[in-house]
């Protein structure tokens, strides 16, 4: 497996990671399903504001404990993306990958 | 709060932070401060970063060596400040910019960080503003700006981290004989003090007293609140 899929395996492991965290809090009926297609913010948003931010910062979190890297998501960038990186599973993953590639540049 | 409570204090160069350093340190806390310029105190329980506190990425590079080493944050202290006398009219833009990034900015981004670092266990967060502020003092202006900005971060800082179990509150001190207000000519602070209900310079102890009411475990029930020294 190639340096690319590992990235986003852990990314992917993050951001379930994380769901576990916020399904702690849920009822059995609402659990967050841990499918790329989840979606997460904006129309059709599974969380609200704060589980996202939970969720946000346990992913942070996460890959700083598993790859070393300091990783901000919410930054400048991804907020004033016009489709934003956290509105599914995927379009996060991706997103993490990105980072987790620019903070190993630096 | 254990004696394994680690606490984070920005400015501890000097003046009130340096003496809140010592003072936690003294009382068995895990003390982590911070400063541009190394610092010559030293004790077991503490541990010193020269960081500049409105540069994003050193104070994140600060965090995430706290992280790694002590694993979380139990309170947060953001102290350091500058202030600069002046007129509104002789205000170099220059000097606006270096006090909001110090002041504000600063405390931004220590409560942020140090938040990332209480959200699984609570925590609290206290931050500096000032008397200038609701006294409205001439001469002041970018100085008592910049502090009624860490007034509205503190009151919002508090709805926002309540679900996490982290109080923001601040303390307001009067003046106190440190380097901030060394070149203020003194007729200039007897007037302010003449304008406190308690005419007198403040003293360390009045500012470490507010800050161990807001730690005290007793205190999980105080958030979003500015208490001014001196019956101002």
């Amino acid at each position: 497996m190639d340096a690319g899929n590992d990235k986003r395996r852990e990314a992917l492991n993050a951001i379930y990671f994380a769901m576990d965290q916020i399904n702690a809090e849920r009822s059995s009926d609402k659990l967050l399903k841990k499918e790329e297609t989840t979606h997460l913010f904006g129309i059709g948003a599974n969380m609200d504001s704060l589980e996202l931010v939970t969720l946000v910062l346990a992913v942070e979190s996460r890959v700083s404990n598993q790859l070393g890297v300091a990783v901000t998501l919410a930054d400048e960038k991804a907020m004033s993306q016009r489709n934003s990186p956290f509105l599914t599973v995927k379009t996060l993953a991706d997103y993490v990958v990105t980072k987790i590639e620019e903070s190993s540049r630096d | 709060m254990t004696n394994e409570t680690i606490m984070v204090i920005t400015g501890t160069r000097k003046g009130i932070g340096r003496y809140l350093a010592e003072y936690y340190c003294q009382r068995g806390y895990q003390v982590v401060g911070c400063s541009r310029e190394e610092s010559n105190f030293s004790h077991s329980h503490y541990r010193h970063f020269c960081v500049d506190v409105a540069n994003e990425d050193e104070v994140r590079g600060m965090f995430y060596d706290i992280k790694r080493e002590l694993g979380h944050v139990d309170i947060m202290i953001n102290n350091a400040g500058i202030a600069s006398m002046n007129h509104v009219l002789l205000t170099p833009m220059k000097t606006v910019q270096d006090i909001f990034d110090t002041n504000f900015i600063g405390t931004f981004l220590f409560c942020r960080e140090s938040a990332k670092l209480m959200r699984r266990s609570g925590g609290r967060i206290v931050n500096f503003a000032t008397v200038a502020t609701p006294l409205n003092l001439e001469g002041e202006a970018i100085y008592a700006a910049s502090k009624a900005a860490i007034e509205s971060l503190t009151r919002v800082l508090a709805r926002e981290l309540a679900p996490f179990r982290i109080t923001a509150n601040a303390v307001g001190p009067t003046p106190v004989k440190t380097d901030l207000i060394r070149s203020v000519p003194e007729h200039k602070m007897a007037a302010l003090l003449s304008r406190q209900a308690i005419r007198r310079y403040g003293e360390f102890r009045d500012i470490s007293n507010v800050v161990d009411f807001f730690i005290k475990p007793e205190s999980d029930f105080v958030s979003g609140q500015v208490i001014f020294l001196g019956g101002v």
